[in-house]
């Protein structure tokens, strides 16, 4: 009797996991690095979840942490979405990488989903854009807007994906203008809006007057504002930090991608796979060109337009390295996407060396 | 030549929210409690002062939000640590995380806001004196409220009976109280005067510095403010001197890297921590021998009745 009981009792419980799973709703789970108000990394991550809501209704559930720090908190909270039924899980910071993956070998029937990582596996796939496009149009538009010649620019970490920024936005400001100089400060953190005021304040008291930055806060761009100087936004629409101060902006674009995933998802024809889109792809997205004059705003949109068309490459060869060392060229008119992904060098024309090399 | 003036400037508007927040725990520790919830009562403090600024458009009304908001964060670990004698570590430990919710909570609703920052003095002819004008007679009032802060506390605990009693009961709880003071309630004093200036110290960082509000852009300085008051062996001066070294280095090492000196950007940025730790333990060394915490600092006391 008791066993018959416990059996009924085991029936509903079955029957009751079936039904809710029978609203066959997808559950899609994304993990963040900082509050969705960062106004920057984590907010485009956040915006491109809202898109998926929009465009999937009630096909789809979506859940998200916030603030999850990089390390092994990552893995458990990765693992809580996935025993909370997400079946496709967007980790979306580098950090996440090694957690994500340990995961995924344990959970082969969930998907994952990771960004800007190098990591792959039967349901584990990349993701990254390619935001060193923007930069080299940021470099353009530098170029010509410094009275001076002289960028200021922020860092985060010296890890190939800023300095092949750096790199992208140098090559781009020497088209226009064959003298430019840039002066680096390396921050050494992703967020500390007063350490990025300083760093800009600094630059500004030096001499330059073009601020971009890869670190996340609008700081910069407030500081460039208030001295009446210009800068460029970074991985967000920052306009309204410096209504007469932003140039463009390079803004993450993750919308589209995730929607053609859950998509995917949806049908049953998820596969693994390694993504670099830029601007053909709108991954990477430029704000509108403001505060410049229309020559300059046409060159902008030409060059745009001629990454977009294929017929410009940043890292087009040759390249010089600042040692007036040419790098082999392994992608035939330009360099390869391991090249770049690998970037350890700075070109001709950075007069600074690369911290720890 | 001419850098020096703003790169002083400069240093002057990263050390101030330190040297607030570091006064205020020192009156608190002097007291005999550790506040770890530093960084929690800034934080929550940033984020009222840039909702009251953006609401009333005032930055003294934001300021006072800020310094509420310290207080209120304050009480919370009053309640526990000295009501409910709960363990300090523990209750500040848990303040600093409560803190970092709580403002992400309150300032969701100003995150791309932006407020008018707080003005500079401006005295004609004063102020307009080459190089040392803007320097001694161009600051917000932050700064000039800081110094004040940090020689009415030294005032205080030198030069009054209230701040000999409040260092009484810091060194020796159990001495305070036979004499009849009432030791919980000078340290519930202090503690309040701690998340006030805590809450003060976050309120600069988006009335002054930056003007807007991002969730966690204390970035760790209420960390620093406790470090601070350790590496100053509990000296009021000390403090000054620890807090504007550590402003003056962290500027400094941002200039020297836009200069290309060509020293590892990793070791400039580590260079404010090593400087500061380094300078104020040789002046500890070479001034007194011995601790100088506060004996009884982290003790609970449940006074017998």
């Amino acid at each position: 009797m008791r066993k018959k009981l416990l059996a009924a009792a085991a029936a509903v419980l079955l029957a009751g996991s079936l039904s809710a799973s029978a609203a066959d709703k997808l559950k899609v789970g994304f993990i963040y690095l900082g509050p969705v108000g960062d106004f920057g990394w984590t907010y485009q991550h956040e915006l491109a979840r809202q898109a998926l809501v929009k465009e999937f209704g009630d096909k789809i559930e979506t859940t998200y942490l916030e603030n999850v720090s990089e390390g092994p908190d990552a893995e458990r909270s990765i693992e809580q979405l996935v025993r909370a039924g997400n079946k496709l899980i967007f980790t979306t910071s580098f950090g996440y990488m090694d957690p994500t993956l340990k995961v995924a070998k344990k959970y082969p029937n969930v998907h994952f989903e990771h960004a800007t990582g190098f990591k792959r596996d039967k349901n584990m796939g990349t993701y990254n854009g390619r935001f060193y496009e923007g930069r080299y149009i940021q470099g353009v538009i530098a170029g010509k807007m410094s009275k001076a010649g002289v960028l200021g620019y922020i860092g985060s970490f010296p890890i190939p994906e800023v300095i092949m920024g750096m790199n992208a936005t140098i090559l781009g400001a020497q088209t226009v203008n064959p003298n430019i100089k840039v002066k680096i400060i390396w921050a050494n953190t992703w967020f500390d809006p007063g350490k990025e005021a300083d760093a800009a304040k600094a630059l500004l008291d030096q001499g330059a007057d073009v601020i971009m930055q890869h670190t996340d806060s609008p700081a910069a761009m407030q500081i460039a504002s208030e001295r009446g100087k210009l800068a460029f936004g970074q991985d967000s629409e920052m306009i309204k930090f410096g209504p007469k101060t932003q140039l463009t902006s390079i803004i993450d674009n993750w919308a589209p991608y995730y929607i053609r995933r859950v998509q995917a998802e949806l049908d049953g024809k998820w596969e693994t796979d390694d993504v670099w889109d830029g601007l053909k792809a709108k991954m990477v997205v430029m704000a509108p060109y403001t505060n410049m004059p229309d020559d300059v705003k046409k060159l902008a949109q030409d060059t745009e337009a001629a990454i977009i068309a294929g017929k410009l490459f940043p890292f087009k060869c040759p390249i010089v390295d600042q040692d007036g060392k040419t790098v082999e060229c392994k992608g035939g008119d330009h360099l390869d996407d391991g090249q770049v992904l690998g970037m350890n060098f700075y070109v001709k024309g950075i007069d600074d060396k690369i911290p720890g090399k | 030549m001419e850098l020096l003036e703003p790169i002083i400037l400069s240093i002057l508007a990263a050390s101030t929210p330190l040297l607030i927040a570091a006064t205020g725990e020192l009156v608190t520790e002097r007291s005999g409690v550790l506040n770890l919830g530093v960084e929690g009562m800034m934080i929550v403090g940033a984020a009222c002062a840039f909702g009251g600024a953006w609401l009333t458009g005032s930055v003294i009304v934001g300021a006072i939000f800020g310094i509420v908001a310290g207080v209120l964060l304050s009480l919370i670990f009053a309640l526990m640590a000295l009501g409910l004698a709960v363990n300090q570590v523990a209750t500040g430990l848990a303040l600093t995380i409560l803190g970092v919710g709580i403002s992400g909570l309150i300032g969701a609703g100003f995150v791309g806001e932006r407020i008018t920052p707080a003005p500079h003095l401006y005295i004609p002819g004063l102020t307009d004196i080459p190089f040392i004008g803007r320097i001694l007679f161009g600051e917000d009032a932050f700064v000039y409220l800081s110094l004040a802060l940090l020689a009415g506390v030294w005032l205080f605990l030198y030069r009054t009976r209230g701040g000999l009693i409040l260092r009484a009961a810091g060194d020796s709880h159990v001495s305070a109280h036979a004499l009849g003071y009432p030791v919980l309630r000078i340290r519930l004093y202090a503690v309040m005067f701690g998340g006030a200036c805590a809450g003060l110290a976050g309120a600069y960082l988006p009335l002054a510095y930056t003007p807007f509000f991002i969730p966690g852009m204390t970035a760790g300085r209420g960390w620093i403010a406790l470090a601070l008051v350790v590496f100053a062996s509990w000296r009021p001066l000390r403090l000054a001197i620890g807090a504007y070294l550590f402003g003056a280095v962290t500027i400094l090492q941002l200039h020297a890297q836009a200069f290309s000196l060509g020293i590892p950007s990793q070791f400039m940025s580590s260079l404010p921590y090593l400087a500061t730790v380094i300078v104020l333990v040789l002046i500890s060394r070479a001034r007194t021998g011995g601790s100088t915490a506060p004996a009884a600092l982290g003790n609970t006391f449940v006074p017998d009745r």
